[in-house]
């Protein structure tokens, strides 16, 4: 009985728990911080490495020797504990953890605001900061209140152009920056079963985008035969009578591509009413778009033709790379004049790889378009996968046309 | 627990890459984080946080789970932090390092004296004692320690 939530953490809505947590991660921002207070604690060991993920995304390779020095150190320890470790190149954490680390009815924690993204699975997946992760390193467990939830049904199916991007980006419109504060959302109605595994990552993605402390999806046979291909094996989750604290609908046919306006998430604006807003950047990338389904899609609109606007795209992952390389993905992207980066986080950060110089206009398939976040002076706008591949191609604002039927 | 400061009153949705922005993170020098605290904001606004209790509008530390942002305001010399609500990776970051945050809806104005008790549960704008939401014992407790590290160290 209970919202997905309650089952996992195992208490209703509003109590404290202390819970295990069955993984772990870190990644070379927070996990320079995680180790010095883990240190700091006095600690004398991991309660079990290997729960526990180091992966390095956020600037990779290092930028400068100062942040090279800082990896060194988090790589020297993260080789000599027996833990998890993936290094520069291997990809972004979240999107590492979903090719085959996190299943069904697990808690997961990563000290990364974005460990949402892992609710795709049903899992309770949810961010903390650097301390909190040392204290998790140190004991295997960390206290969480247990939230309450607010079901978003979805009914219907994406039309033409439309992709899971603005349908999240739409949810955190409907809700706001902090609709979702404490609290959890999830993911219901006929609409989830036209939803792949990469649709619900992104969508679980912007759920920290209202507040929220996870996004989740019933584990279903779409899951299931996702985690199948990592030879993992899960059991469906059904419905067992949540008691939701509000209910939202959204009709997945109404929606229209979509952009964020800066410097807010929740301004939320279709790109029809944007068209013509001339852009110097074009990025492609990171957990919440940076897949290869993402990729390819991008390709396709874009084989054949020519970007008019500098475009970065870097793949979310080693994996989502070769599988572009393989099918000839990369190839087409390069022929278009994109230019490629290293999987990792990209220039979402402005630390590097992309970042924009003052008054400059980034149009981005990320999930922040905070004042300055990507540079001084620059502003993003966030968009779809679709909507960014178009956009490319006249150097401006350009709404997305639905693909050939076929 | 109790602490007094002077008002520095600031909007709702502040950000954690407002409070310190991405560029600056790359260090373990906690002067730099309290050097360029709010920048992007309001780059005078840094140094006159000594002392200060910060009085928010809503969903206060949204964003990045950096726990750099909560480091910056103690380094930079903040008392506390009143909001009628926090993002709640900022909240729990505080909380760890050591900074109190008090949920509180409260009208602001800049240079008012506040105080405040934590673990009795009340904020004194100036115009008398207000009761707001006591924090967890648990909480109280990782506050007392002087943070999430103290905490465990003794506990280990």
């Amino acid at each position: 009985m209970g919202t997905l939530s309650e089952r996992i953490l195992g208490a209703p809505a509003g109590a404290y728990v202390d819970r295990a947590v069955d993984r772990a991660f870190v990644h070379d921002g927070t996990g320079v911080l995680t180790l010095e207070s883990y240190r700091q604690m006095g600690a004398k060991g991991l309660f079990d490495p290997s729960k526990i993920h180091v992966i390095f995304d956020h600037i990779v390779p290092a930028n400068n020797s100062t942040t090279a020095t800082l990896h060194h150190e988090l790589r020297e320890f993260a080789k000599g504990s027996f833990l998890n470790f993936s290094d520069v190149g291997g990809g972004i954490c979240h999107q590492c953890m979903s090719e085959g680390a996190v299943l069904p009815g697990e808690v997961v924690v990563g000290a990364d605001s974005h460990s949402c993204t892992l609710g795709a699975f049903g899992a309770f997946a949810t961010g903390v900061g650097a301390t909190d992760m040392a204290a998790i390193w140190l004991t295997g467990e960390t206290w969480f209140r247990v939230p309450e939830t607010i079901g978003v049904r979805l009914s219907g199916r994406l039309n033409g152009a439309v992709e899971a991007k603005d349908v999240a980006l739409s949810i955190v419109g409907r809700l706001g920056m902090d609709g979702a504060t404490y609290k959890a959302l999830e993911f219901i109605g006929d609409g989830v079963t036209t939803l792949s595994m990469d649709d619900r990552l992104t969508i679980c993605n912007l759920a920290v985008e209202t507040g929220a402390k996870t996004g989740m999806f019933y584990a279903d046979r779409i899951t299931l035969s996702y985690l199948a291909g990592y030879g993992l094996t899960a059991e469906e989750q059904t419905s067992e009578r949540p008691v939701y604290e509000q209910e939202i609908e959204i009709e997945l046919d109404d929606i229209p591509p979509v952009v964020a306006i800066p410097p807010r998430v929740d301004s939320i604006r279709a790109v029809h009413d944007l068209t013509g807003l001339a852009l110097d950047q074009v990025f492609v990338g990171t957990c919440t778009n940076g897949r290869y389904s993402d990729l390819s899609r991008f390709a396709r609109i874009v084989r054949g033709k020519k970007v008019a606007v500098r475009t970065i795209i870097v793949p979310a992952s080693r994996s989502v790379l070769a599988e572009a390389i393989r099918t000839g993905v990369l190839a087409d992207l390069v022929a278009a004049g994109c230019t490629i980066g290293t999987p990792g986080c990209g220039p979402c950060l402005g630390a590097h790889m992309g970042v924009l110089g003052e008054g400059e206009v980034c149009l981005s398939t990320t999930n922040r378009n905070f004042r300055n976040r990507m540079g001084v002076g620059g502003e993003i706008y966030i968009g779809s996968v679709a909507t960014a591949a178009a956009s490319a191609l006249e150097g401006e604002i350009t709404e997305p046309e639905a693909p050939d039927a076929g | 627990m109790q602490g007094k400061g002077r008002a520095v009153c600031l909007p709702a949705d502040i950000d954690t890459d407002i409070i310190i922005a991405g560029r600056y993170l790359r260090t373990k020098d906690r002067s730099i984080w309290a050097e360029h605290v709010f920048e992007d904001l309001d780059p005078s606004l840094g140094k006159n946080l000594k002392g200060a209790v910060i009085v928010a509008g809503k969903n206060f530390g949204c964003g990045s789970s950096r726990e750099q942002a909560a480091i910056a305001l103690k380094e930079a010399g903040v008392i506390a932090v009143v909001a009628p609500s926090f993002a709640r990776i900022f909240f729990r970051n505080a909380i760890n390092i050591g900074l109190p945050l008090i949920e509180a809806d409260v009208t602001c104005t800049n240079g008012r004296q506040i105080a405040f008790d934590l673990s009795a549960g009340w904020i004194d704008t100036g115009t008398g004692k207000r009761k707001v939401a006591r924090l967890s014992l648990h909480m109280l407790a990782i506050l007392r320690a002087g943070g999430l590290v103290a905490y465990w160290k003794v506990k280990q």
